[in-house]
């Protein structure tokens, strides 16, 4: 179904909300991975209030769509967006990263509702999504899988490897997303570790590579609903971003990879996104 | 000979003329029919590691993944989670340290049903050097949580070990080797649990705590002792080295003072370590050593001589318990009251 403005229109508002809750979430946590959680907010934002079957209120319902968070330290920005999906009440956030508490900055599957698969060490995410797929088909389940990756992330050997097994398997029921902020901690994916030709990359290794603004929910959309009708080969949507998008003192700003913001901060934070 | 018995029983036959792992791929041929839900998994070893067999019989549920173990991993961990029940067979080199983190970090940390049936343990690959043997493997993996670790016997304890593991929940390393190592037990009746010490033979005087290929070796050395030397050498087979059986440690400990562990692995962090653990926990007097290889890369060889050459063999054992009874540890203190 070709999303329509009234959707986008609600999307929209949607993501601004999760942003002000990750900002509230960073405050909360005494310090927390902000800007890549800020760059995928609207891949997650369209998942969950668009395209994912899910039930927050049975959080293990066997015919869910499975969701892979391969860049764990994304935490901060894929709780907010589970809270306000209805697995938990907002006010569990206040808790993140604190002593006992569920949430530390890498989700844990066993601890946090909704959360299907626990990442946080980079390289993890594709494999364990490349399983989760395979075990769908063969258990002839319509369930799909998503993976969110790093950019950053994708030096890891591990990534490839399991590329390699999702175009070898002809594993369609699988869309993967990476989020092109073009940084990690370090500085600049280009300097650290250069991925470009990045597109090229994936094609070698059998994808399909829809290549799409990650913070447009129309580019979004089409990619995802293209992905969907794909019987051939896996699919990978890559999402060109900006790293802290929507808080505009920290966009596209290497040291707002981890960072931590008192309450004037946050405020500005807030202002920023009411005017984006 | 040949011993047909019927049912889900592995036979005799088969034991001496199959490898460990020939037999896993057969048992696991046969749970496969039992358990839909039975996927395998493998990293371009399907014929080495055995697996392959399962994947002739179920070639939908069957994935090798080409030499990428890592990603084997993570898959049979997304495997799990999608409520099927991977077995993992690759050799133990490149489960424990290779694809490490993958099952430490996606199958242990979320206590997924993945069963890893590691081969090549040990020194077992003899001539093809370290690259290809393993001898940290039982160490890395009982201080993984959620971990189950087996290393059983031989081949017969293999199919006891295999199909335990099916209904045991969690995470389980199963440790066997490559070659043709001659076989302990003669059926698999003998009441092979997980976590529960086999007694092989009772003795009052040493205990000797074995695994894996040692076990055969120590039980023939207890005869050897005590037809030669006249003492009551206690032989256990420790074949789940966590949860470790403790309370067949601390009866050794009090019924016969002296305790030796024997291990194709190195005597850092493996059984003698997790014995140790309990001695020295318990508080009581005990004469103790751990035989294995001794915190070295091991030399190269067919692996029967590497076995004399560290000591593992019959003799060894056997020359070990003239060495440790021969010290004067009961002499020097009052045992009495400590009991």
């Amino acid at each position: 179904m070709p999303i329509t403005e009234s959707e986008i229109i609600k999307l929209k508002e949607q993501a601004k909300s999760i942003r002000h809750d990750i900002i509230d979430t960073t405050v909360w946590s005494g310090g927390a991975h902000i800007g890549g959680a800020l760059s995928m907010v609207e891949i997650m934002t369209i998942l969950y209030f668009k395209y994912l079957n899910i039930k927050p209120e049975e959080p293990h319902w066997e015919e869910r769509d499975r969701v892979v968070l391969s860049k764990g330290h994304g935490g901060v920005g894929y709780a907010p967006v589970l809270s306000a999906r209805g697995y938990f009440p907002k006010d569990e956030l206040k808790e993140f990263n604190h002593f006992m508490s569920n949430f530390g900055m890498h989700l844990d599957s066993l601890k946090v509702k909704g959360v299907d698969v626990s990442t946080g060490s980079l390289g993890h995410g594709l494999p364990m999504a490349v399983g989760l797929a395979l075990g769908a088909r063969l258990q002839n389940k319509s369930w799909k899988t998503y993976c969110i990756l790093g950019d950053g992330e994708c030096n890891e050997g591990s990534v490839w490897e399991a590329a390699m097994s999702a175009a070898h398997f002809k594993v369609t029921n699988l869309i993967t997303f990476v989020d092109r902020n073009k940084m990690m901690i370090d500085g600049r994916t280009e300097e650290v570790m250069a991925l470009e030709p990045f597109a090229d990359k994936w094609k070698a290794f059998g994808f399909i590579v829809k290549e799409i603004d990650g913070h447009d929910f129309k580019a979004l959309s089409e990619a995802i609903d293209y992905a969907h009708s794909e019987t051939k080969a896996p699919v990978l949507i890559l999402c060109n971003t900006k790293k802290g998008r929507g808080v505009d003192f920290m966009e596209d700003q290497v040291k707002w990879h981890y960072g931590s913001i008192d309450s004037d901060l946050a405020a500005k934070a807030h202002e920023s996104v009411n005017r984006g | 000979m040949a011993k047909e018995v019927t049912g889900t029983t592995w036979t005799v036959y088969d034991a001496n003329t199959m490898t460990q792992a020939e037999i896993y791929g057969s048992v696991l041929c046969e749970l496969g029919e039992k358990y839909p839900k039975i996927v395998g998994l493998s990293a371009d070893l399907a014929k080495s590691t055995k697996i392959g067999v399962f994947g002739d019989k179920f070639p939908d549920r069957f994935f090798n993944v080409g030499i990428a173990e890592q990603n084997m991993f993570g898959v049979a961990a997304g495997l799990a989670k999608s409520g099927l029940l991977p077995f993992v067979s690759t050799m133990a080199a490149f489960t424990a340290m290779r694809g490490l983190e993958q099952v430490r970090t996606d199958i242990c940390y979320q206590n997924l049903n993945v069963k890893i049936i590691a081969t090549h343990g040990g020194v077992s690959f003899g001539a093809a050097g370290t690259t290809h043997h393993c001898t940290e493997d039982i160490s890395i993996m009982r201080s993984i949580a959620n971990m189950t670790v087996i290393v059983p016997a031989d081949g017969i304890e293999t199919a006891c070990a295999v199909r335990a593991a099916v209904e045991w929940p969690g995470p389980v390393y199963i440790r066997i080797g490559r070659g043709f190592e001659p076989t302990y037990y003669q059926s698999e009746d003998y009441g092979f649990r997980i976590g529960k010490a086999q007694t092989i033979s009772e003795g009052t005087d040493i205990t000797l705590i074995c695994c894996g290929i040692t076990v055969l070796q120590a039980a023939e050395a207890a005869k050897m002792l005590k037809e030669q030397d006249g003492l009551s050498v206690r032989v256990l087979n420790m074949h789940t080295i966590k949860p470790l059986d403790e309370e067949a440690i601390m009866k050794a400990v009090l019924e016969t003072r002296r305790i030796i562990t024997f291990e194709d692995h190195n005597i850092f962090g493996g059984l003698g370590s997790a014995v140790a653990d309990v001695i020295a926990k318990s508080g009581k007097g005990c004469a103790f050593e751990k035989a294995g290889i001794p915190d070295c890369y091991c030399v190269v060889g067919y692996p029967e001589d590497l076995y004399c050459h560290y000591g593992l063999d019959c003799d060894s054992i056997v020359n070990k318990v003239r060495e440790v009874m021969g010290r004067d540890f009961e002499e020097d203190e009052s045992w009495e009251d400590e009991v």
